[in-house]
């Protein structure tokens, strides 16, 4: 049923919960696919920048969000794979998830910016009216 | 060579097009106000982002990445400005761009990749606080409907931006505040009042200054300084656009297309520049991503400036000041507070340090230099920290070394050992440590013959293979050591 399944995460606890989700249901199905993506937010590269020292510190800085959305994965035996996009949060997983085909997107109900949403509207929200596959929102 | 051409051109054309307006468009207040900041007319700044910005497209090793007239280089001009004028701005225009020329082809430009981040923090807050300074004399205690213009401004930046996305809000409060002010005909002071605009092209000319070495000792601490911050800054701001594109860039090509733009700008009449980390910000949020965006930036703004120079001159200044006010604001990182608690004491200070220099002497170099120095003195200090645990085991007394044995831990080495010791056995542990240099051997030596003087029997071990090797080629004294194996 649920094939390709796209799991967008920021490494707030939402998403790790959105996670959870995603790979219950993708251990439904035989061969499921996880694809996680987090993306580096356009308008927060110049901090990330700043406070590391080289490019290789940053890689890093952003793989650790990723660790414990992998070890939820990891627990269940189910395949994924990571993929770290660059840009604004909401429009970069909306085209990312309409390029190619994907039977599910599941996105945690909020990130870690709760002051940012408040003014310009949450990224799951965004992701929900403009994504052509299935979506799931995860509270 | 051809292909490469095409990508870094013409892979993008539309994006590059359409992003390269909208940086013009909002590089004309900046460019004005930083001429006004570096006590020139606003054509020094305006015809330094024409050509800096055409000049780097072709030269410039980070495509997508735009540079003009800047803040920081602004601020390091005004006392020159202000003694010898402006002949003399534009000679060490021209000088700081040889400067950064011989940085990019001796690879310094590479180096400068390593200056740590806590100087890098207190670089970019400092200019901030700089740029907010230079503002003050232009709105306090002028009058109220300055007060009122600066915040309906700053209104309009905020506020505006949520609404209308395509046009940069900066300029719609420009064109929207100068026609207020031109219909209500207010008491405002105007960018005229400051100097002046000319349509026209700049041309070339060479500065008029003696060529002398009188000259020359004028303008080079400047141009070093100049040379030294406009790297600093485009390198910045180019591993952010590296990390916006998730590509790669050439440093020091960056550094020698940097020297080439400036040493044209020189020429043309215009003020030293470098990469601006807000405006390469706005550029690949809009689209841009090639050396078209960068070309067209620099050709559309000039066109905008031969078309309005007229009106450019009637922009009334608290509008100005209200742009700069929310740059400096955008400059500024506000995680800096969570860093100073966060980071390890070592790097807070040297950030405060940085910034507290540079806000005294107005001189971004110097803050940087100081900074550099400072963290380059905890880093020694850090690892000068040498661990010498004793330990009696049969009779024979063990010394446990942990840590880098070198000319500014040897000291703390000394003193750990007791060398009033008699007539005992004495094994010296060096297998947690590391020996580097003539210092440390000599004070293995010193501490080898005091304790053989007393009578005992001393013997080294655990050296790995580069100490072992460094121990043999200098050691005065034949010491008595173990060869361990490795593993």
């Amino acid at each position: 049923m649920y094939q390709r399944i796209l799991l967008a995460v920021d490494g707030s606890k939402h998403s790790e919960r959105a996670t959870e989700q995603a790979v219950a249901i993708a251990s439904l199905t035989e061969g499921s696919l996880i694809e996680v993506v987090l993306v580096a937010d356009f308008s927060k590269a110049k901090n990330e920048v700043l406070h590391s020292q080289g490019k290789e510190e940053l890689e890093v800085a952003r793989r650790k969000k990723l660790i414990n959305i992998e070890k939820i994965i990891q627990e269940k035996n189910v395949s994924y794979e990571v993929n770290i996009l660059h840009g604004e949060p909401g429009p970069t997983i909306v085209s990312h998830a309409n390029d190619q085909q994907f039977d599910l997107l599941v996105i945690g109900s909020r990130g870690l910016n709760t002051l940012q949403e408040m003014v310009l509207g949450s990224v799951s929200h965004k992701v929900v009216k403009r994504a052509d596959c299935p979506v799931l929102v995860v509270k | 060579m051809i292909e490469k051409i095409k990508t870094s051109w013409f892979s993008n054309v539309r994006g590059d097009i359409l992003a390269g307006i909208v940086v013009a468009l909002a590089l004309i207040p900046e460019a004005i106000a930083f001429s006004i900041i570096a006590g020139v007319d606003p054509m020094v700044g305006l015809y330094a982002s024409f050509c800096i910005a055409v000049i780097i497209a072709f030269t410039g090793g980070r495509p997508g990445m735009i540079s003009a007239a800047t803040g920081a280089m602004a601020l390091l001009m005004v006392p020159l400005v202000k003694e010898y004028g402006l002949d003399y701005l534009l000679a060490a225009t021209i000088l700081t761009g040889v400067i950064q020329i011989l940085f990019g082809i001796f690879k310094v430009a590479k180096v400068m990749q390593f200056v740590p981040r806590a100087v890098m923090i207190g670089f970019v807050n400092s200019l901030a606080i700089l740029i907010f300074m230079a503002q003050v004399p232009h709105f306090i205690g002028i009058n109220n409907l300055t007060y009122v213009f600066v915040a309906i401004t700053l209104l309009i930046v905020y506020l505006l931006p949520r609404f209308i996305k395509t046009i940069p809000a900066p300029l719609i409060a420009i064109v929207l505040l100068t026609a207020v002010a031109l219909y209500g005909n207010f008491d405002l002071r105007t960018v005229g009042d400051l100097g002046a605009i000319t349509q026209s092209l700049p041309s070339f000319f060479i500065p008029n200054v003696p060529f002398t070495f009188e000259t020359l000792m004028i303008i080079f601490p400047y141009s070093l300084a100049l040379a030294i911050v406009g790297l600093l800054e485009s390198l910045l701001t180019a591993s952010i656009v590296d990390d916006m594109t998730d590509t790669e860039s050439n440093k020091n090509k960056e550094a020698r297309g940097q020297g080439i733009a400036n040493v044209a700008t020189g020429f043309f009449g215009g003020m030293a520049g470098c990469a601006m980390i807000g405006q390469s910000v706005i550029n690949v949020k809009s689209g841009g991503r090639g050396r078209l965006s960068t070309l067209v930036a620099g050709t559309f703004l000039m066109f905008l400036i031969l078309v309005l120079g007229n009106l450019v001159v009637q922009i009334p200044m608290p509008v100005l000041v209200g742009i700069m006010i929310m740059v400096s604001i955008g400059t500024f990182d506000w995680t800096s507070f969570k860093y100073l608690k966060n980071a390890p004491k070592a790097d807070a200070a040297v950030m405060v340090v940085t910034m507290g220099i540079v806000v005294a002497t107005h001189d971004l170099s110097k803050g940087v230099i100081a900074g550099v120095l400072l963290s380059a003195v905890f880093f020694v200090i850090k690892i000068s920290k040498i661990q010498v645990q004793k330990q009696i085991v049969d009779h024979s007394t063990v010394y446990h070394v942990t840590g880098q044995l070198f000319f500014a831990s040897v000291d703390n080495f000394v003193d750990a050992i007791d060398l009033t010791d008699r007539e005992g056995k004495i094994k010296i542990d060096f297998s947690q440590a590391h020996v580097w240099d003539d210092s440390a051997v000599g004070a293995i030596d010193k501490v080898v013959l005091k304790l053989s003087e007393n009578d005992n029997e001393v013997t080294i071990s655990g050296l790995n293979k580069s100490s072992q090797k460094i121990v043999n080629q200098l050691a005065v004294q034949r010491l008595n050591t173990e060869v361990v194996q490795e593993g």
